[in-house]
């Protein structure tokens, strides 16, 4: 990084023209509907931010300690479920509910965690997808009527303060998720450089060695499980706010492998790597759900029309696709092209080339009873 | 104790249903260590092949044999379905598991997609067999028929397996593989080809659970592979991975306790207990059920 000191602003400068970004009233003609400043188009841009972050939390898990988890989805809905209940059910105010938010942040992760830590490799997804399952179950079964069920819980208005209510208020919204987005950025590059995340490197790399070493890869690993789930809990009281409502889509396992997909597509083990993948993700599937009703492709023929009016068929392919010819994602990209362009510098691995090296460590694991899995 | 005896039998049906989707994943992984999240979407194509011949295919239909030519079809697709996809998508990433993981999440993602757009995405009535809609008195239950044709396809799977891996040539190829796949490369034998057989034919059972499936439910859509999907995941964890004994008891396991826990307790805790129950194994038996003790 060190050759390239715009690199390290780079961050900075994008969170001010972020920040800004609402008092243009700019056309981007193909990009976006509306204006820029035009509540439609800003609440699109906060869920694309919104996103971004929470892939980001999902990178820690995946990218940077290398555990594959299949359960992401239920932090991230229980934080949406849980402010919705302390602010419409309890009558709370938006205070008390984060914060109580934050303690379930803290206490569900810790429980699953402190479980599905015990095992590694794929019995580890599994434990985490089942534990996600149980929460789908729940807020399906809608239990006293709490959770509203298949149709999804709205988000009483009125105790959320008024900064954040009508169409008028789309902007701080808007704020609230370039806040969010911001406030996990940090803090995974803070832990991520502290002594915790060179140890969770080591543990993506080689967790025997680790423990050679004569640290425990289970506290660590708890630790970075609880921090992720904590960061999408928070998420999901963002998600809460900007959609006014909580909706048990973000239950699903569905959900929990679109997470993957984004990562990945940015580029597993990468900061911005993941965030752009949230926020292009994020973008494709409201914009391609858009472009199925439109009429340029309703008047295409019908073996054309039938897949473009599913975006999940089209992500899933360019998944496949990216998969395939893209390791690394993105972040892989940009960096085998800028390594090329200075060539005989050697600083290790790519980091979005993380997926490659995981594939020992996990292998191992997977391929049978030798491991102990 | 006809409540019992209806319990059992249905926890039985279901289980059954939960082996024929489990079995293969467990062929699959053991043999590849490949953790196949496309095999709910071979599922949901077997179940939409049926149900499309059965309407459409000349001389299948939803009764007798007309029935079982519509299944013959629903599972000649997913077979092919699944072949493909191992020649196409998962061979040329061969030793590269995570990736292999990840392409199939991709594909299911996708697959599934595909049939909601085609067909949308609300359920379809299945075309039922006059004989699976009666009902069989036993022991002063009545017992609808499904659930003994659910049972009796999948004990026939499960011997046709085990006398595949016990007594061929092939089968043995397999077992060796998922024993050590680095030697039995070594000693000159082509496990590729096994690779390709055992998607194959996990992608026929899955194709075949999801026929049955929809005997079983009455209906189909698109997402009820994924929701198999996720309970046939822990049927192969509890069972211990790449074995298919342990696959069939861990299925009747969970089959037994999902139905018992939802009908004592109350709707929905079933399948919390089966949550629970791999929590519990998990935590005493790392390896699963079929692991031997050290």
């Amino acid at each position: 990084m060190r050759s390239v000191p715009i690199g390290r602003f780079a961050p900075l400068v994008i969170l001010v023209v972020l920040a800004v970004l609402p008092y243009s009233t700019l056309q981007v003609p193909v990009l976006f509907d509306g204006l820029l400043n035009s509540p439609g188009t800003l609440q699109l841009l906060a869920l694309c931010l919104l996103f971004g972050g929470l892939a980001l939390s999902y990178d820690l898990l995946f990218g940077f300690t290398g555990l594959l988890s299949f359960g992401h989805a239920l932090y991230f809905a229980g934080g949406t479920y849980v402010a919705n209940l302390a602010l419409t059910e309890l009558g709370w105010g938006l205070g008390a509910a984060l914060l109580l938010t934050t303690a379930v942040g803290t206490v569900l992760p810790l429980l699953v965690g402190s479980v599905a830590l015990r095992v590694s490799g794929i019995a580890f997804s599994m434990v985490t997808l089942a534990t996600a399952q149980v929460g789908s179950i729940l807020v399906l079964q809608d239990p006293g009527g709490y959770t509203g069920g298949e149709e999804g819980l709205a988000l009483d208005r009125g105790q959320v303060p008024d900064a954040f209510v009508g169409v008028f208020n789309t902007v701080n919204l808007y704020w609230l998720a370039l806040v969010y987005l911001t406030v996990v950025y940090v803090v995974v590059s803070w832990v991520t450089r502290s002594r915790a995340g060179r140890v969770w490197q080591a543990i993506r790399e080689n967790e025997r060695r680790v423990e050679v070493l004569g640290l425990r890869p289970y506290t660590f690993k708890l630790l970075v499980f609880v921090l992720a789930g904590l960061l999408a809990a928070l998420g999901g009281v963002v998600h809460l706010l900007v959609l006014g409502g909580s909706t048990p889509r973000t239950t699903t396992s569905e959900f929990t492998l679109s997470l993957l997909v984004m990562v990945v597509l940015g580029g597993a083990g990468s900061r911005w790597g993941a965030v752009l993948g949230g926020v292009l993700y994020t973008y494709l599937d409201s914009r391609l759900t858009d472009l199925a009703s439109s009429p340029a492709v309703q008047d295409l023929p019908e073996w054309l029309r039938v897949p473009l009016s599913e975006p999940l068929f089209l992500l899933g392919s360019l998944f496949v696709v990216v998969v395939f010819f893209v390791p690394g994602g993105i972040a892989g990209l940009v960096d085998r092209l800028r390594s090329r362009r200075r060539r005989g510098e050697d600083d290790g691995p790519a980091p979005g080339r993380v997926v490659e090296q995981l594939k020992d460590r996990v292998g191992a694991g997977m391929s049978g009873p030798r491991d102990g899995i | 104790m006809s409540t019992i005896v209806l319990l059992t039998v249905t926890g039985l049906g279901l289980a059954a249903l939960y082996f024929l989707v489990a079995s293969g994943l467990s062929l699959i992984f053991g043999l590849m260590g490949v953790l196949n999240f496309a095999h709910g979407a071979f599922l949901t194509v077997g179940a939409y092949g049926t149900w499309w011949a059965a309407g459409h295919l000349p001389g299948a239909g939803s009764t007798g044999w007309s029935f079982v030519l519509a299944v013959v079809f629903g599972v000649a697709v997913g077979t092919a379905v699944a072949a493909l996809v191992e020649l196409a998508l998962i061979r040329p990433l061969y030793e590269r598991h995570i990736e292999q993981v990840l392409v199939t999440v991709g594909l299911s993602l996708a697959m599934v997609a595909l049939v909601r757009a085609i067909w949308g995405a609300d359920a379809r009535p299945f075309p039922r067999p006059e004989w699976a809609q009666r009902t069989t008195s036993l022991l002063g239950a009545n017992v609808p028929n499904d659930r003994f044709l659910l049972i009796g396809t999948a004990v026939v799977v499960l011997v046709a397996v085990l006398v595949l891996l016990r007594s061929t040539r092939i089968g043995l190829v397999i077992r060796a593989g998922v024993e050590n796949r680095t030697m039995v490369t070594a000693l000159g034998i082509d496990v590729r080809k096994a690779f390709t057989l055992v998607f194959a034919v996990g992608g026929a059972f899955a194709a075949l659970a999801g026929s049955l499936g929809g005997v079983y439910l009455g209906s189909i859509s698109p997402g009820q592979g994924t929701s198999l999907l996720i309970f046939a995941f822990i049927v192969v964890v509890i069972g211990g991975m790449s074995s298919i004994t342990g696959t069939a008891v861990a299925a009747v396991l969970v089959g037994l306790v999902q139905q018992y826990a939802n009908y004592y307790a109350a709707s929905g805790v079933g399948d919390l207990s089966v949550v629970l129950l791999l929590a519990v194994v998990l935590l005493t038996r790392p390896s699963g059920l079929s692991a031997k003790v050290a």
